[in-house]
């Protein structure tokens, strides 16, 4: 007993005032001290990673929504588009697109002379101030009206990646003298075309509308196709992951009887949730492309992928859903005569409903941000074409987000790094107004008991 | 259980969907060397003519040819990008799944260059400075010996005192191949290590070649299984780095990088098309021969890829790297011709 005492377990009744700390409790105070501070150290290098990510993502992609362009008066020659002269469309079309390269040197020299900038450059090198997409926009634009043949058309053209790189601070003098794509000269004459006016930087509403470009036009290189392969996909998607999802959730949680049969099915639930996503790519090239015979790169293999990969997201939301509605909801149906599935149709259903569609957004968002599972079915693919309307549109080649993102890191020219960074703020803010969605749905419906 | 069925449930609704309609765009799949060539050009493609624009993805030279050789119909590819030749074992699957006729198109050739950072010493290397440099084995004083050489200069006094620090495309890239015979594999024969192996070995040439292979493990060679611009990106980060290049990414990054000799001779469109620099090889792509009447386009767009305006010394090929074939008469004949390859040699 001696010892017990001695040994301090029971602390002795406290003496002096409650004002001044013994040591016991200062230990104890020190402790929840330092255990905060650790607390608020985790949050801030969790908060000082975020800023980290998204300014460099912002500081190399936000200038991927400005773009230069070049305002020139193109004179449509008809000695050179149509040599016979008749306006025949099939004429004119034989002319490639090789063929217009010359009247754009033209009418650069033109417009040098008009705004009185002088160069030592030939009209060659610069033409080379005009993207190499600008033939092409011509081509189109004399093959639909070719009536304006030998007329002189004024056309926004896209200047060079170099030249738009230099008015973003990507290409300086000094890197131009080791380029053997652009040439300090070049820059000079495209600083005297910007103080003239003919060069002007604009809002860049063709990166979200033009399709992919190849190496040498990154500055035409859009997210169309990859906006469009991406909405398709989640439409998909939503279509078939929430009936599927909650019909099973409503069947496992309110009608199926508790034996082995649907543990077991819980347990693979829960496991399919944790299954990494490339996982499903395998399956849904080994299915749907080489079994079912789908066709390669199309946004309606991925949506059944991504389908499948959100499917356990949607089960397990929505039954944690249906759980949380009160027992004496259903019973207080059931008692004044409703039948079991008008008690969950008419009462525990639309209670459930804003966990039901927090689940579905979130499993959507984590769908629109998969990668890896689409490497697998081609979507990692150079697609210019624009899928077709649904629903024969879900059968055509296209890209998606993520992909486009990865696709461009990839390429060669530097141009594609700020092109694949406004890519992910596009992603980014695609994914931050489908999270803000589920939040004010959870706020704003949410009932507690 | 409840999954499978939901599996069959969604392959039965997209089967009635139908997948009856019609392909009317070609796909390409394949080398990401041969990539941006062949996006180039299906870019153009699309843009003069009236077919839509074929669709090409990348996945390597390999995966290509094998996804090629998987068959014939519309939901198989239609042309495989390649940037090294066709193997036997390819053409044996292409034939076991019917695919007989393969038109080879050789479409020109891509120098591989070795640069270093732009701000770095200048390097005017040989075969023999690499194999010296990043073999496991060399040859000292007569016989094999570990590899101890930690500076450029212990390989040669000419070479600049920066520690060795190679990026080596991976050995999944068609890239590692002609690195190994044509640098490493030339270059042990240079510095007589081949030799030592070839007594070593018992007069195996095979075994001798795969010795000399043999790189370093201690982290002075470093496989880079990413793309050029991961080399690049370590090539930043390491200045007395050096990285392995395709002469167009080169030509993409001259404001970063700059490039060595080798053997003397300055890898250039030129000097790799006159056959001075060593470091080069063949594309080719592959074509489905059985698919040409069927995919709308397919013969123009091969026709078109390997016209003088697009493949020839003055086109947008050539412009962004890639050195023009000599022989394009014979390849342009061949194609519209629709000659498909005889026996490997």
């Amino acid at each position: 007993m001696t010892d017990l005492t001695s040994s301090g377990a029971v602390p002795a009744p406290r003496k002096g005032s409650l004002l001044t700390q013994d040591e016991r409790t200062k230990r104890r105070n020190a402790k929840e001290a330092r255990f905060r501070m650790m607390g608020l150290i985790a949050v801030t290098i969790g908060v000082l990673s975020l800023v980290g990510l998204l300014t460099s993502i912002l500081a190399s992609g936000l200038s991927s929504f400005q773009q230069t362009y070049v305002e020139l008066e193109v004179y449509l020659d008809p000695a050179k588009l149509d040599k016979k002269g008749e306006r025949n469309l099939d004429d004119i079309a034989k002319v490639t697109t090789f063929g217009y390269a010359p009247l754009i040197d033209a009418a650069m020299t033109a417009a040098m002379e008009r705004a009185g900038v002088s160069s030592d450059l030939n009209a060659k090198a610069a033409g080379e101030l005009i993207s190499k997409e600008a033939p092409a926009s011509l081509r189109d634009y004399v093959l639909a009206n070719p009536d304006r043949i030998g007329e002189t058309v004024s056309f926004d053209l896209l200047a060079a990646g170099r030249i738009d790189g230099f008015f973003k601070g990507r290409v300086t003098m000094a890197s131009a003298e080791l380029d053997r794509n652009v040439s300090p000269e070049q820059l000079q004459l495209a600083q005297q075309l910007k103080e003239a006016g003919i060069l002007t930087t604009k809002f860049n509403w063709a990166f979200f509308t033009a399709p992919d470009a190849s190496d040498t036009r990154p500055e035409a290189a859009g997210l169309g196709v990859a906006i469009i392969g991406s909405a398709y996909m989640m439409l998909i998607v939503l279509v078939l992951s929430l009936p599927l999802g909650v019909a099973a959730s409503i069947y496992l949680e309110e009608f199926a009887p508790k034996n082995r049969w649907t543990d077991l099915i819980e347990v693979n639930i829960s496991n399919l949730a944790a299954v990494p996503s490339i996982v499903f790519g395998i399956l849904g090239l080994a299915i749907f492309i080489n079994m079912v015979g789908l066709p390669q790169s199309a946004p309606v293999v991925g949506g059944l992928v991504l389908t499948l990969m959100t499917l356990p997201t949607i089960i397990i939301a929505t039954r944690a859903a249906l759980k949380s509605v009160p027992p004496s909801i259903r019973d207080a149906a059931l008692g004044v005569g409703a039948s079991k599935m008008q008690a969950i149709f008419h009462h525990v259903l639309p209670l459930a409903m804003p966990g039901i569609l927090t689940g579905a957004i979130i499993g959507l968002a984590q769908a629109l941000g998969e990668t890896a599972p689409l490497l697998l079915i081609g979507m990692v693919a150079f697609v210019r074409e624009y899928p077709a309307g649904p629903p024969e549109g879900f059968f055509d080649p296209a890209a998606a987000l993520p992909v486009q993102v990865y696709n461009w890191t990839q390429r060669g020219d530097p141009a594609f790094v700020e092109r694949a960074s406004g890519a992910i703020i596009v992603l980014l803010v695609f994914l931050v107004i489908m999270n803000i969605a589920a939040i004010l749905l959870r706020k704003r419906f949410e009932r507690r008991w | 259980m409840l999954f499978k069925s939901t599996v069959s449930a969604l392959a039965l609704t997209a089967l009635a969907a139908g997948t009856a309609a019609a392909r009317d765009n070609i796909q390409i799949a394949g080398s990401s060397t041969v990539l941006p060539y062949a996006a180039i050009v299906a870019e153009a493609f699309g843009e003069n003519f009236d077919f839509p624009t074929p669709v090409v993805e990348s996945g390597g030279s390999g995966a290509g040819r094998k996804k090629l050789c998987e068959g014939v119909g519309e939901n198989t590819i239609d042309i495989a990008n390649s940037s090294s030749r066709i193997k036997q074992s390819d053409i044996d699957l292409c034939a076991s799944n019917g695919v007989t006729e393969i038109m080879e198109v050789r479409i020109g050739y891509d120098g591989i260059v070795f640069a270093s950072d732009i701000n770095g010493p200048a390097y005017a290397f040989s075969p023999a400075d690499w194999h010296a440099a990043l073999a496991a084995q060399v040859a000292k004083d007569g016989a094999l010996a570990d590899n101890t050489n930690k500076v450029w200069s212990d390989v040669r006094a000419d070479l600049p005192g920066e520690e060795i620090l190679a990026f080596v495309p991976g050995t999944k890239h068609g890239t590692r191949e002609v690195f190994d015979e044509k640098v490493i594999i030339a270059g042990c024969e240079e510095n007589g290590t081949f030799e030592l192996h070839m007594a070593a070995n018992g007069g195996d040439k095979k075994a001798a070649e795969k010795a000399c292979m043999a790189l370093r493990t201690d982290g002075v060679s470093i496989d880079i299984d990413g793309d050029y611009t991961e080399t690049l990106a370590r090539v930043d980060a390491n200045k007395n780095g050096i990285g392995v290049f395709g002469l167009s990414f080169y030509q993409n990054n001259t404001d970063k990088l700059q490039v060595a000799t080798m053997g003397g001779v300055e890898p250039s469109v030129e000097s790799i098309a006159s056959g001075e620099y060593p470091v080069s090889r063949p594309l080719f792509f592959y074509v489905k021969n059985a698919h040409l009447d069927v995919i709308p386009g397919m013969q123009e767009y091969i026709e078109f890829f390997v016209s003088d305006e697009i493949a020839g010394p003055d086109g947008p090929l050539a412009a962004y790297g890639l050195v023009s074939d000599p022989e394009l008469a014979k390849t342009q004949e061949m194609v519209a011709n629709r000659v498909p390859m005889g026996v490997l040699n």
